[in-house]
């Protein structure tokens, strides 16, 4: 492998402008596959999910699964795109060993979803609309593992081995229309836009969205050309470029390698490219020849789709929220800083938060007990926060037993340790750990009188206005009665004791 | 329309994926010149006007519930395979670098 | 003679439904039945070479299943199929468990299918033993049935001559006794053609009225399953069994079938327009031909029907557009024969050991001549550059067809014309000129296009060289009881004319086979 040159990023940046393209795949969780009734299941043993159709074996025909039809539109929806009134599926036709007919049944010429958009949020909040030209349905190829090499990869392989479990399963493929302007920001652009697209069908509900796992893989596409010219420069497309960071950096990667191509005076070559995570570089896959004939032509085992009005607009009626517009209305109704939403953004707690103040506790008190309690402890576990065992039911209880004075923050604290323990409800949690707060005043009104007469002087300060002085007899009377005193009735009768209103 | 020749063929059967001889594609070619010559008709019988017709019966929407029927096991999936590893299909190397 | 032989030789003459009669009745057992067209296979196949594979085992557990049930009597022999019994020959492009398909090529030999075709499920569900499975020109794509990888299969009335194709497996199959029954497919005339050259009747249903699932898809748009048989009333029978909607075919029609046999049954074509076709006589068909074709109006008039003249000037291109789609469709369905998943394998003899070397070496040996010329030839027409030319023009031809074929049912309820244009020629006369051996399917070719029922019958015997003529009939898209009626009262007057089925003038091949086998000793 020959290590190609490559300019600074800022050099390239000075004397071309980058114009970019994506091809998203997203695979759908069907519970079936594209045109058979096997599973849609990852992981799996080999060549167990797949029927006659999978295999393409003789005299097997396809039949379109309607829930991968109906997640399509959602896509195109949710993409702002215009729904075909009909379209149809064609064969792109290619000898390969993990395809089983070799040929792919695809939407060529007439995509189910065509002419949208995204509006994609940069880091900083500028937000760029990248256009879609269409996204249309086809389905995914079987996995091969190419053996006796000595780094698993095709090349060097003596043989491969092919499992035909992913052969089939509905892929969505969203294509954008070239994007231009992004300039010096084009690698954040497109870690963003890719993010905003895996968001998106995630909030749909119709993808696992897991980049892991190849439920979103992005072929990036990548050109440059002097400032000031009209006309795209030829572009390289980098193939399976599979997490947010990666894409970043193979769009900056090839941004420096296009430049020092064209500085070189050479010009560059229209070819695929492959990512490589380890280098962070791009090598040569193979350059488009004549052996890309893929012969389309209309799938004669299927009839056409003919998406009504009526149809789409139900289908309209189903969709969630665009995540965008979610967190803008989230943030506003919250009441919370930049900082403090773009925290809880960052923590992956918007869900709980909503549902926690949904199930009854103020806005405050729910990213209090989140971002202050459940997140340190879900990243101890290594856990999604989500993940940990916290339920908003729970946040709820734990948060009205502090209001009513029934426990202090410390002890709840300590009851969400017993409910992650698995120690029954904070109810019972109080009751067994004998975790309640002091509630008679009278021992209260002595453990204070004890602490007023140990600190005369801050009783003096006290009674002249300095309010805040009140911590360290407050903190008297808490390691009196070992914690166990409800630190806000304690102020108050220190207050009251001292005739000082707060 | 162009004449088919003998270099035509040899790309359209790499295309197919059929290897011929030399011997066969000469007479392939001369054959498939005959063919194509006969049909060449098709292309001027229908003006711009007259629509494609890919299904000679009309049918729209034909769809399946996403429904989980039928599975193989692997040993059935791989019992006509003429090469078999590990409940995979086993096929040569993909790239020649002999 | 024996008795016992004598009984077995007019059991195997029995049509369907006088066989499934005397089932019924329990004059003669599903295995007795089921044996003598065992026998009778194991008498002559050697010379007709209608079977690649029988599966005698089989077809008698069916046969004595069907015995026990309607021997113990109740409901359960009350639910038997009218055909319970009634054994069936399969074309070995349809696909079958627990026998091998290997459809005419080497490279599916010793294949098995690990599923059931929706037909051979719904053969099953109607128990009716499958004797076994018939040939073909390799994947179905011939008329003569001489591009079989296997050996081509003879014409029963003449050894010399071919049976047509490409399904002529299964009409010699039936016109030689062998079986009652057969299935066929027919792209651009396999069932009907074969059904003309050997005194046969066969039906191509509209598209979608048969379920193509299991049936190895040449062309995908033009494909259709259906009867083979003897008679007009067991080709009905049949397309009843085997028809209706099938959620595994997107093109499968949705409504049920129409009441086939009570059609076949209606007895009179009084008032009824039949309409010559003026393009699909004449000028190219054998003189023998155009005579019985003749005789046919003549009694369908005296009869009742009124016949008229249309005109479908489109069929013209009918036939290059054919040659255009097929191959198209063709090219990519046959693709998936690579040596990867089943079927053939073969090695480069030398060179790099790629995949994509071996796929070559495998389709290279696997694939008969007439396939590969069909693989190039569509290929050519799907690529990049000569899509328009080729393959969108054959598409916008098929609309002019189908608008022929719309004014000309505006004119009359079902169409007429000679099936084929000459009667069966000897084997080897067309094998090296392609174009000769595709203008046998002109007058075929056009319901396939527009995806019309057309029915083939016997029309009697060329005066010039004695072989069977077939008559086609052609009705509108869904209207596929029109051709059964016509044809069951077209077969009633001709064999009224002829003193009794033509088959029962064909030569006795029991005695070929016999001096064969001793010429052999």
């Amino acid at each position: 492998m020959s290590t190609d040159d490559v300019l600074s990023f800022e050099e390239a940046m000075e004397k071309y402008d980058p114009v970019l393209g994506f091809e998203v795949h997203v695979e759908l969780n069907t519970k079936t596959k594209m045109f058979s009734s096997a599973p849609n299941v990852f992981g799996d043993e080999p060549n167990t999910n797949v029927n006659e159709v999978d295999l393409g074996m003789p005299g097997v025909l396809p039949v379109v699964n309607k829930t991968a039809i109906e997640s399509s539109i959602k896509i195109g929806l949710a993409l702002n795109c215009k729904i075909a009134e009909s379209c149809r599926f064609a064969r792109k036709q290619y000898f390969y060993p993990d395809t089983p007919k070799n040929f792919q049944t695809s939407q060529y010429d007439e995509p189910i979803a065509y002419d949208g958009y995204l509006d994609v949020e940069l880091e900083d909040g500028t937000v760029f609309r990248v256009e879609i030209e269409r996204a249309h349905m086809e389905e995914d190829a079987g996995k091969l593992t190419h053996m006796g090499g000595a780094t698993g990869r095709i090349q060097g392989a003596d043989f491969s081995l092919v499992d035909y479990n992913r052969a089939g399963v509905p892929l969505v493929e969203i294509v954008t229309k070239p994007i231009e302007g992004a300039g010096s920001r084009a690698p954040e652009l497109a870690k963003a836009y890719v993010a905003a697209v895996r968001e998106i069908v995630k909030n749909l509900g119709v993808s696992d969205a897991k980049m892991e796992r190849g439920n979103v893989r992005c072929d990036a596409n990548v050109s440059l050309r002097p400032h000031g010219r009209e006309r795209f420069g030829i572009r390289s497309e980098t193939k399976n470029v599979n997490s947010l960071r990666a894409v970043e950096h193979a769009v900056r990667y090839e941004i420096q390698r296009h430049a020092a191509v064209l500085d070189s005076g050479e010009p560059v070559i229209q070819e695929t490219r492959h990512w490589h995570e380890d280098t962070r570089t791009t090598t040569s896959g193979r350059a488009k020849s004549d052996a890309d004939d893929y012969r389309y032509f209309p799938e004669p085992d299927l009839v056409p789709v003919v998406a009504s009005r009526e149809w789409v607009e139900e289908l309209r009626a189903t969709l969630p929220e665009p995540p965008a517009e979610r967190r803008k209305r989230l943030k506003a109704d919250w009441g919370y800083s930049d900082l403090e939403f773009r925290d809880v953004v960052n923590a992956g707690v918007l869900d709980e938060i909503e549902e926690t103040i949904a199930a009854g506790a103020t806005a405050s008190v729910a990213r209090k007990w989140w971002m202050g309690e459940i997140v340190g402890r879900a990243k101890v576990a290594d856990v999604d926060p989500g993940q940990l065992g916290v339920d908003a039911a729970t946040v709820v209880e734990l948060s009205r037993m502090v209001e009513a004075g029934k426990i202090n923050n410390k002890m709840a604290s300590q009851v969400l340790d017993g409910v992650l323990a698995g120690e029954g409800t904070p109810e019972e949690i109080v009751q067994k750990r004998g975790l309640a707060v002091v509630s008679d005043d009278g021992p209260l009104l002595e453990a204070i009188d004890a602490a007023l007469a140990a600190q005369p002087d801050v009783a003096d300060k006290i009674r002249g206005g300095k309010v805040q002085a009140i911590g360290a007899i407050v903190g008297g009377v808490m390691k009196a009665t070992r914690g166990q005193a409800d630190a806000g009735r304690v102020r108050e009768l220190i207050l009251e004791k001292l005739g000082v209103t707060a | 329309m162009a004449a088919i020749n003998r270099d035509d063929v040899a790309h359209l059967a790499r295309l197919a994926h059929i290897e011929m001889s030399a011997e066969e594609l000469d007479r392939m070619a001369g054959e498939l010149a005959v063919i194509v010559d006969s049909v060449k008709s098709v292309s001027e019988a229908a003006g711009d006007d007259v629509p494609a017709t890919s299904h000679p019966i009309p049918l729209t929407n034909v769809f399946r519930d996403d429904v989980v029927g039928h599975t193989f096991t692997a040993e059935q999936a791989l019992s006509g395979a003429p090469d078999s590893d590990e409940n995979r299909f086993k096929v040569p190397a993909i790239l020649d670098e002999a | 003679m024996t008795e016992k032989n004598t009984s077995a030789d007019t059991l195997i003459r029995l049509s369907a439904a006088q066989l499934a009669e005397k089932l019924r009745a329990g004059d003669v057992t599903a295995v007795e039945a089921t044996q003598a067209h065992l026998d009778r296979i194991s008498a002559v196949d050697g010379k007709v070479n209608a079977f690649l594979h029988v599966n005698a085992e089989e077809a008698l557990a069916v046969a004595a299943e069907v015995d026990a049930i309607r021997a113990a009597g109740g409901a359960e022999a009350e639910a038997l199929h009218y055909l319970a019994g009634v054994p069936i020959a399969v074309k070995d492009l349809i696909v079958t468990i627990g026998q091998p398909t290997t459809a005419g090529s080497k490279i599916l030999e010793g294949w098995h299918s690990p599923y059931d075709a929706t037909v051979v499920e719904r053969l099953r569900a109607a128990k009716m033993p499958i004797l076994g499975k018939t040939n073909l020109d390799e994947f179905a794509m011939g008329s003569s049935t001489e591009h079989s990888a296997y050996g081509p299969t003879r014409n029963p009335w003449d050894l010399d001559r071919i049976p047509g194709g490409s399904g002529g497996g299964s009409a010699a199959a039936v016109a030689a006794f062998e079986a009652p029954l057969a299935l066929g497919t027919d792209t651009g005339g396999s069932i009907r053609q074969p059904g003309a050259v050997t005194g046969t009747v066969g039906v191509k249903p509209t598209y979608g009225s048969v379920s193509r699932y299991g049936a190895i898809a040449m062309a995908s748009s033009l494909d259709q399953i259906g009867p083979v048989t003897r008679t007009v009333l067991d080709s009905a029978l049949l397309h009843q069994v085997i028809g209706g909607h099938d959620p595994r075919d997107s093109t499968s029609l949705p409504e049920p079938l129409a009441d086939l046999v009570a059609a076949a049954k209606t007895g009179n074509v009084e008032g009824l327009r039949i309409g010559i076709i003026k393009e699909l006589h004449g000028e190219g068909y054998q003189a023998g031909v155009e005579n019985r074709f003749n005789d046919a109006l003549e009694l369908l008039k005296e009869a009742g029907a009124e016949i008229v003249e249309v005109s479908c000037p489109n069929f013209q291109y009918a036939l290059g557009a054919y040659y255009l789609i097929m191959p198209s469709e063709a090219s990519s369905n046959l693709a998936k024969f690579d040596g990867v998943r089943y079927g053939l394998r073969v090695l480069p003899e030398e060179g790099p050991m790629t995949i994509e070397r071996v796929m070559g070496a495998t389709r290279a040996a696997g694939f008969g001549d007439e396939v590969k010329r069909r693989i190039i030839l569509g290929t050519y027409a799907l690529s990049a550059g000569y899509y328009d030319a080729y393959y969108g023009s054959a598409q916008k031809v098929r609309t002019l067809v189908q608008r022929d074929f719309e004014a000309a049912f505006a004119q009359a309820d079902v169409l007429i014309s000679p099936t084929a244009p000459t009667t069966a020629f000897p084997l080897g006369e067309k094998l090296d000129d392609p174009l000769a051996m595709y203008l046998n399917d002109v007058a075929t070719i056009p319901a396939n296009l527009a995806g019309v029922p057309g029915l083939s019958l016997p029309g009697g015997l060329a005066d010039e060289d004695g072989l069977p003529v077939g008559i086609q009939l052609l009705a509108p898209a869904r209207e596929d009881a029109r051709l059964y009626r016509v044809g069951a009262v077209l077969e009633s007057l001709l064999e009224a004319k002829w003193g009794g089925p033509l088959l029962a003038q064909a030569p006795d091949l029991a005695d070929a086979a016999t001096l064969e086998t001793q010429e052999a000793k």
